[in-house]
C-alpha cells in the first residue's frame, strides 16, 4: 500500500493538476472566464439565483378556469349545432360538471342525438399514457328529452396537458420578447411551469406580462344597455366592466356571429395615433381579416367593444367597413403598457389562466452579500480547521491540510466543469464538508497510531492503519451520502444545491484521503525511512 | 522539526460510559418528554414554506423605524404582519400571514406592501408561497425525514445486525425529537432549510454511530469472552479521540459559518450546530447502550470477514 508505482504518482499528480486547472476560472476576472470557456471546457461555477439575484416563479394552469372556458365554448357549440340542424330546444343549463340541454319535440330526439354526438370533442389524452387511444372530453347520456354532457376526467387531463404545452411556448416567447437574459422555462409536474429569471430588475412587470391571459375579442354591443348597476343582461349577452371605470358595465353580444376572435392576429406593434397617444396596432391573418371585414361591413354605424381579458378596453363606433385587416387599440395607455400589450398579443392568448403558486425573488445586492459572507465563512472555517489539525498531528496534520486543500479544489473543479449550481445552502455544504473532511484523515491517523502503540514497526503501522481504516471511512461516509441523496430527491432549488455540494464533497473527501494523503505519506515514508510514527 | 503532539483525549482513557449511560438514558428520556410537550403546547414556528404566506426583506434608507413601518403595513388589512430587524439596523424582515383568498390574494398582498412602502426602499428578497405549494412542501418534508430514517435502518441492518439498526434508529429519533423540541422552545423559524439541517443531522449522527459500531463489531470478534458492557466501553474509549476531533473540527467550520455566513442561513447553521452536539452525545449514550438492552450475537467471525471483503471490493 505504501509502495508507489510511477503510474500512481502520475495519476495522483495529474488529477490534482487537472482539478486546479478546472477550478482556476473561478479566480479569474469575468472577461478571461468567457475567453477560456470559449476554447476549453473550463468555466466558472454556475451561481444559483439566491447568489446572483433573480426570480423563481412557479405557475399553475388554473383548472377551474379551463373548465369554465370549455363549458362556455360547449354551450355555444350546442346552440349553434341545434340551430343549424333546426332542432328546437328548451333551455341550456351549465353546471360545474357539464351542460344539459332539453330538446322540445320528441320527434327530433333521434336527429338531436346524432348532432350532439358529434360535439363530444376527441382529445389526445396527453403524453403520459399516449397509446393512440383517443378519449372524448365529454361523456354524453340521454334521459328522455334531456341530454347531459359531463366532463370525462381523462379528457380534461388531456386538455390540461395541451394547455400546459401551449402555455409553455407562449410564456417562452413573451419572456424572450422582454429581453430577459438566460431564462430557464420548464414544465414541472402535470400542470405547472417553473420559470427562472436571473438578475431581472423589475420582476413585477415580467410576472404581469407572463401571467396575462391576453384573450382579445371584438364583440358587438347589445341593443339594450344597463341603466343601473346589478342588472342581469338579456340572453346571449354578457356583462363586462369598462377599463376606465370598473364599476361601469357594458353588455356585449356573445354569439359567434357577433364576435371576432383575436387569436387570428398576425402581428401587433406598439405605436402612436394621430393625437400622439400610445396605441397598439394589429394586423389580422387572412381568416381574421375576412371575418373582421364582414362584421364591420354588416354593422356600420354601430359601436363594438374591444375586449381584453374580459374587460372592455374601448368601444369605438364602426365608421366604415374595415377591410384591410388592420386596426388599432387605444385606451389611455402608457408606452410601456402598449409595448407589453403588443408582446402578449403577438404571443397569442394563454389557453387558461396561469396562477403564481410560488415565487422567490432575491435582489442582486442580497445575492452578492451572501457570496461575500459565504466566502469569508469558508476561508475562516478552513483556517480554523487547518490550525486545529496541526495541534494533535503536527507533520501529519500538514499532510491532512494539503489533502484538505486538494479536496476543496476538486470540489470546486467538479462543480464548475459539470455545471452544478452553487447556492447559499450549497456554500454551507462546502463549509460542512471542510469540517467533516478531516474525519477520514482522523480515522486513518488514529488507526495508524493505535497500530503503532500496539508494537508494530512504523512502516507496518502506517500500512495497516490505512488498510484497516478504509472500511470505516466507507461506512461512515455512505451514511452522509444517504442523507444527501434523500435531500436531493425532495429538495428544490437552494436545498438541492446543498445536497449536491454535500454529495460531491463526500466523494472528493474519500478520494483525497486515499490518494492524496496516502501518496504524501508514502513519499514521506520513502524519503525519511522513519523509525517511529510522529503521531 | 520535533513536534510535541497535543492529545485532546489522553491515551488509555477509561470512562465507564455504560455506567453513565443509565443516567444518560434517564436524562434523555426527560428531555425527549419535555420536547414532545413543548412541541405539543408551544408548537413550531413554521415559516412560509409550510404555512404559506409572504416574507419580504427590505433595506431602508438609513436606520429603519420599525414602529412607523408597522403602522404603515398594519393598516393594509393583510391580517397578521410581523416585522423584525434582520442582520442590521436598516434591514427589516416583513412576514405576512397566508391570505384567505388563495394564490391571487398572496400576489395582491405583495403589491399592496410595495405600494405602501413606496419606491425608496430596496427589496432584498421576496418569497411568496401559496397554500397548495406549502401543503405539498409539508408532505414532502415529512416523507423525506421518514424515508431517510427507513433507508438508514435498512443500511445499518444490512451492514451490521438488527440490534445495531435499532440502536441507530433510537439515537436518530432521539436527535430529531430533541432538535424539534429546542426549535419549538426558542421559536426558530422552521422552514425547508431546517428540514435540510435535520436530514444532515441524521447523516452526521449516524456517521458517528457507525464508527462506534464498527469498532464494537471488531472487538466482538477479537475479545469473545469480554462482557458486553466492558467491550462497548472499551470500544467507545478507543474511538473517543476520533469522535472528539471530528466533532470539534465540524463545529469550528459551523461556528465560522454561523458568525460570518450571513443572516440568511443563520437558522440553518444553528440547527446543524445543535445537531452535531446531540448527534455526538447520542451515538455514545443512546445507540450503544441499546445494544446491551437488546443483546447481540457474539460470534462474528464469518459475517465480519464477509463485510470486510465487500467493503474492499
Amino acid at each position: 500500500m505504501l509502495h508507489i508505482t510511477r503510474l500512481k504518482t502520475i495519476l495522483v499528480l495529474a488529477s490534482v493538476v487537472l482539478a486546479i486547472l478546472l477550478a482556476l476560472p473561478n479566480a479569474l476576472p469575468a472577461a478571461w472566464q468567457a475567453t477560456i470557456a470559449g476554447y476549453t471546457i473550463a468555466r466558472p461555477i454556475t451561481l444559483g439565483l439566491d447568489l446572483q439575484g433573480g426570480s423563481n416563479v412557479l405557475m399553475e394552469v388554473d383548472r377551474a378556469d379551463l373548465r369554465n372556458q370549455l363549458l362556455l365554448q360547449m354551450t355555444g357549440d350546442i346552440r349553434g349545432a341545434l340551430r343549424e340542424a333546426k332542432i328546437g330546444y328548451k333551455g341550456i343549463n351549465r353546471s360545474e360538471n357539464g351542460v344539459t340541454v332539453r330538446i322540445s319535440e320528441p320527434a327530433d330526439l333521434e336527429r338531436a342525438a346524432v348532432e350532439l354526438e358529434k360535439l363530444r370533442q376527441p382529445v389526445d389524452p396527453g403524453s403520459l399514457f399516449s397509446t393512440g387511444v383517443v378519449v372524448n372530453l365529454f361523456d354524453l347520456d340521454q334521459q328522455e328529452q334531456q341530454f347531459h354532457f359531463t366532463f370525462s376526467e381523462a379528457g380534461l387531463d388531456g386538455k390540461v396537458a395541451r394547455a400546459i404545452t401551449q402555455s409553455l411556448r407562449i410564456v417562452e416567447s413573451r419572456i424572450n420578447a422582454l429581453g430577459t437574459t438566460e431564462p430557464v422555462i420548464q414544465q414541472q409536474g402535470k400542470d405547472r411551469i417553473a420559470i427562472q429569471l436571473p438578475g431581472i430588475q423589475d420582476p413585477d412587470r415580467v410576472k404581469d406580462v407572463i401571467g396575462r391571459t391576453a384573450k382579445l375579442t371584438f364583440q358587438l354591443l347589445c341593443d339594450d344597455q344597463p341603466t343601473g348597476p346589478g342588472q342581469n343582461p338579456p340572453q346571449e349577452c354578457l356583462s363586462l366592466p369598462l377599463q376606465e371605470d370598473a364599476k361601469q358595465q357594458l353588455w356585449v353580444q356573445t354569439s359567434s356571429r357577433a364576435t371576432v376572435d383575436g387569436a387570428d392576429l398576425n402581428d401587433a406593434q406598439p405605436g402612436f395615433d394621430q393625437n400622439n397617444q400610445p396605441v397598439v396596432t394589429f394586423r389580422f391573418n387572412q381568416k381574421g381579416a375576412v371575418r373582421f371585414g364582414k362584421l364591420t361591413a354588416d354593422n356600420v354605424g354601430k359601436p363594438f367593444a374591444i375586449v381584453l381579458d374580459q374587460i372592455v378596453v374601448s368601444y369605438p363606433r364602426i365608421n366604415e367597413p374595415i377591410l384591410g385587416g388592420t386596426g388599432q387599440i387605444s385606451g389611455n395607455f402608457t408606452t410601456e403598457q402598449t409595448n407589453d400589450l403588443a408582446i402578449v398579443l403577438r404571443s397569442g392568448a394563454l389557453p387558461a389562466k396561469l396562477t403564481i403558486v410560488e415565487e422567490r425573488t432575491v435582489g442582486p445586492s442580497l445575492g452578492s452579500d451572501s457570496i461575500r459572507a459565504g466566502v469569508v465563512a469558508s476561508i475562516i472555517g478552513l483556517i480554523g480547521v487547518m490550525i486545529y489539525m496541526l495541534l494533535p498531528y503536527g507533520l501529519f496534520g500538514i499532510f491532512a491540510n494539503l489533502a484538505l486543500i486538494a479536496n476543496l479544489i476538486m470540489l470546486l473543479a467538479i462543480m464548475s466543469v459539470f455545471g452544478f449550481t452553487l447556492t447559499l445552502p450549497g456554500i454551507a455544504g462546502i463549509v460542512l464538508t471542510l469540517g467533516m473532511a478531516v474525519d477520514s484523515n482522523v480515522l486513518i491517523y488514529e488507526r495508524v497510531r493505535e497500530e503503532w502503540r500496539h508494537g508494530r514497526t512504523a512502516y507496518n503501522a502506517i500500512e495497516t492503519g490505512f488498510k484497516a481504516a478504509l472500511a470505516t471511512v466507507l461506512d461512515s461516509n455512505i451514511t452522509t451520502l444517504i442523507a444527501a441523496v434523500v435531500l436531493f430527491g425532495v429538495g428544490s432549488g437552494p436545498i438541492r444545491g446543498f445536497a449536491i455540494t454535500l454529495a460531491i464533497g463526500i466523494f472528493t473527501t474519500m478520494f483525497t484521503a486515499f490518494t492524496v494523503t496516502q501518496f504524501i505519506v508514502a513519499v514521506w515514508v520513502r524519503q525519511t525511512r522513519p523509525k517511529e510514527v510522529p503521531l | 522539526m520535533k513536534w510535541k503532539p497535543i492529545r485532546f483525549i489522553p491515551d488509555d482513557t477509561k470512562i465507564s460510559f455504560m455506567k453513565i449511560s443509565r443516567f444518560g438514558f434517564f436524562l434523555s428520556g426527560i428531555l425527549c418528554a419535555l420536547s414532545i410537550l413543548i412541541f405539543a403546547t408551544v408548537g413550531l414556528n413554521y415559516g412560509v414554506d409550510f404555512k404559506g404566506g409572504t416574507v419580504i426583506t427590505i433595506r431602508t434608507d438609513g436606520p429603519a423605524n420599525l414602529d412607523d413601518l408597522r403602522s404603515t403595513l398594519g393598516g393594509l388589512g393583510l391580517g397578521d404582519v410581523e416585522l423584525q430587524e434582520f442582520g442590521g439596523p436598516s434591514d427589516v424582515l416583513i412576514r405576512i400571514e397566508a391570505q384567505a383568498g388563495g394564490e391571487q390574494a398572496e400576489q395582491a398582498a405583495v403589491s399592496k406592501v410595495k405600494q405602501a412602502l413606496g419606491p425608496k426602499v430596496e427589496y432584498r428578497s421576496v418569497e411568496v408561497v401559496g397554500p397548495k405549494v406549502s401543503e405539498e412542501l409539508t408532505q414532502e418534508a415529512i416523507v423525506a425525514v421518514v424515508f431517510s430514517m427507513l433507508l438508514v435502518l435498512v443500511y445499518v441492518w444490512f451492514r451490521f445486525e438488527w440490534q445495531f439498526a435499532f440502536g441507530a434508529i433510537f439515537s436518530l429519533l432521539h436527535d430529531v425529537i430533541l432538535s424539534i423540541g429546542l426549535f419549538a422552545l426558542i421559536g426558530l423559524e422552521f422552514n425547508l432549510s431546517i428540514i435540510a439541517a435535520i436530514l444532515t443531522i441524521i447523516g452526521y449522527s449516524l456517521n458517528d454511530t457507525v464508527v462506534v459500531f464498527d469498532r464494537i463489531r471488531e472487538f466482538l470478534r477479537k475479545y469473545k469472552q469480554m462482557p458486553l458492557a466492558d467491550l462497548i466501553d472499551f470500544s467507545i474509549n478507543s474511538v473517543l479521540p476520533r469522535t472528539m476531533l471530528t466533532s470539534v473540527s465540524t463545529m469550528i467550520a459551523l461556528i465560522s459559518l454561523y458568525i460570518f455566513g450571513g443572516e440568511v442561513i443563520r437558522g440553518f447553521t444553528f440547527a446543524m450546530i445543535w445537531g452535531v452536539v446531540v448527534g455526538t452525545y447520542s451515538s455514545i449514550f443512546i445507540a450503544s447502550p441499546v445494544l446491551i438492552i437488546l443483546g447481540t450475537k457474539r460470534d462474528w467471525s464469518a459475517s465480519v470477514a464477509k463485510a470486510r471483503v465487500q467493503a474492499q471490493v
